[in-house]
């Protein structure tokens, strides 16, 4: 099951440049949250907080706290164990380009030290269900390379891959923003299935993509987000004008 | 991305819709000067006229539909498309009044000209004027002012139910008088019509302006 995560006075830089400033909100549980905003202001460092990928840059440090369910993961977790509970999709399916369908989805248990062939297996079948791809690949997870499928196949066998660790948060980064419409469409009614079972964040440059799949939205702007409420509320009548402004196009 | 060409359609959009407001206004203008004078040729303008609001109403609910197709609007500008869907189609039912007023005229016409216990050109006169400070509005996307048109239908409906008891006891008095009391009747009624619309049309400039819908309530805007 998903898990909520609450965040408070989050503070993130790269170098000198403050590129999050006190950041306060509250995903719930099992939710899909969207979050907008113009090229650079904040929202794909906001996600790689939830993950502790940021921390991955040497120039990059943060402040404040984001508590997953009850743990504080800069305080009570490791990175690993954070990755572990939190996937993320990338803009562009990154598949392992040597590696089987089905070794690029138990690549993370692999890692992790999982060999067992039936746990293995019952994952790889499990994932890729749950990941929409199963009826489309299931004669060929062994022969074929993940690099071959197409690029919509592709993106769901990474979004497979992450579920194969059992997370309780996906993120999402402009997961569809490189597919086709038939292809994206297959995304938006996956991420609506999945948030039964997992905490989902996308951010998206698609703003009738967040309309569509998320019941709460934030904006974010300058590195602040100026305004987080339900998506339907950001999108018929936000509350500040900055927001208006930006999802009716007069700036961004 | 300050899609200025957007912006540009939603005021070709705001523009074509104050044609068809000018005209379904002259529409009940010229049928209430029928009335009063009954001239019929006045009739006949208010016929004529009628096709244009309906082509009218057909090419902005088009531009509407392409806009909310091919742009995609959000927020202010989605309740904006949506307002002048709505108000497209009520101007078009102010349009139908206005004919349906300018056929009782007509067949009033066979009838000699009796005085009757209704003012229609005052009941005219404040509908009209609820249409007109409805529009004025939405010219100015003005929310205060269209919630003063919603005050003014009480007036409306009281005029209307007076005309009633008036005219359905002339009829009882005069029974020779039923044609042309009949008649007035459905204009009044009408014209309450009319005032209905103006109130739509002013419902949906506070919808446009601050994103509430104040539709059948009877708190209207806090």
């Amino acid at each position: 099951m998903g898990v909520g995560i609450q965040v408070e006075n989050l503070n993130a830089w790269y170098g000198t440049t403050h590129t999050l400033q006190d950041i306060n909100l509250h995903i719930p549980a099992n939710h899909a949250t969207a979050l907008i905003g113009p090229s650079g202001c904040g929202k794909s460092t906001f996600v790689r907080c939830l993950n502790r990928m940021h921390e991955t840059n040497p120039i990059a440090r943060t402040t404040g706290v984001v508590r997953m369910g009850e743990v504080d993961i800069y305080k009570g977790a490791s990175p690993v164990e954070i990755r572990r509970r939190v996937g993320m999709v990338f803009q562009r399916p990154n598949p392992f380009p040597t590696m089987s369908i089905y070794d690029n989805v138990v690549s993370g248990l692999k890692l992790n030290g999982f060999r067992n062939r039936r746990v293995l297996d019952e994952t790889v079948e499990r994932s890729l269900k749950q990941a929409a791809l199963w009826d489309e690949v299931k004669d060929d997870l062994k022969k074929k390379s993940g690099a071959s499928l197409s690029g919509g196949q592709q993106q769901r066998m990474c979004i497979a891959r992450a579920l194969a660790v059992d997370p309780e948060v996906l993120l999402m980064d402009e997961p569809a923003s490189a597919l086709d419409p038939v292809s994206t469409s297959k995304i938006e009614d996956l991420i609506f299935q999945l948030k039964s079972e997992y905490t989902i964040v996308i951010v998206t440059h698609n703003m009738q993509q967040a309309a569509r799949v998320a019941e709460n939205t934030g904006f974010f702007l300058n590195g602040k987000m100026i305004e987080f409420d339900s998506t339907h509320r950001i999108f018929t009548n936000p509350r500040d004008k900055r927001t208006e402004d930006y999802i009716t196009g007069r700036f961004g | 991305m300050t899609r200025i060409r957007f912006q540009k359609s939603l005021d070709d959009l705001k523009e074509r819709l104050l044609v068809m407001a000018g005209m379904a206004e002259q529409g009940i203008q010229r049928s209430i000067e029928a009335y009063s004078t009954r001239d019929l040729s006045i009739c006949e303008l208010v016929f004529r006229s009628e096709p244009a609001i309906n082509r009218l109403e057909r090419e902005i609910d088009q531009m509407a539909l392409d806009l909310l197709a091919m742009e995609q609007p959000m927020a202010i500008d989605l309740r904006f498309i949506l307002s002048v869907i709505r108000i497209n189609a009520d101007l078009e039912r102010v349009g139908d009044q206005a004919v349906n007023i300018a056929i009782r005229v007509r067949e009033m016409g066979a009838f000699a000209n009796t005085e009757l216990p209704v003012d229609i050109p005052k009941l005219a006169s404040l509908s009209s004027a609820m249409v007109r400070k409805a529009l004025q509005a939405f010219i100015e996307a003005d929310a205060e002012m269209a919630q003063s048109v919603l005050l003014l239908d009480d007036q409306v409906d009281e005029m209307n139910d007076a005309a009633f008891y008036a005219l359905s006891s002339l009829i009882k008095e005069k029974p020779d008088l039923t044609p042309q009391s009949l008649n007035a009747l459905m204009i009044a009624r009408n014209l309450e019509r009319v005032g209905d619309h103006a109130t739509n049309i002013a419902e949906d400039v506070i919808f446009w302006v601050h994103g509430f819908d104040v539709r059948h309530n009877p708190q209207r805007v806090e």
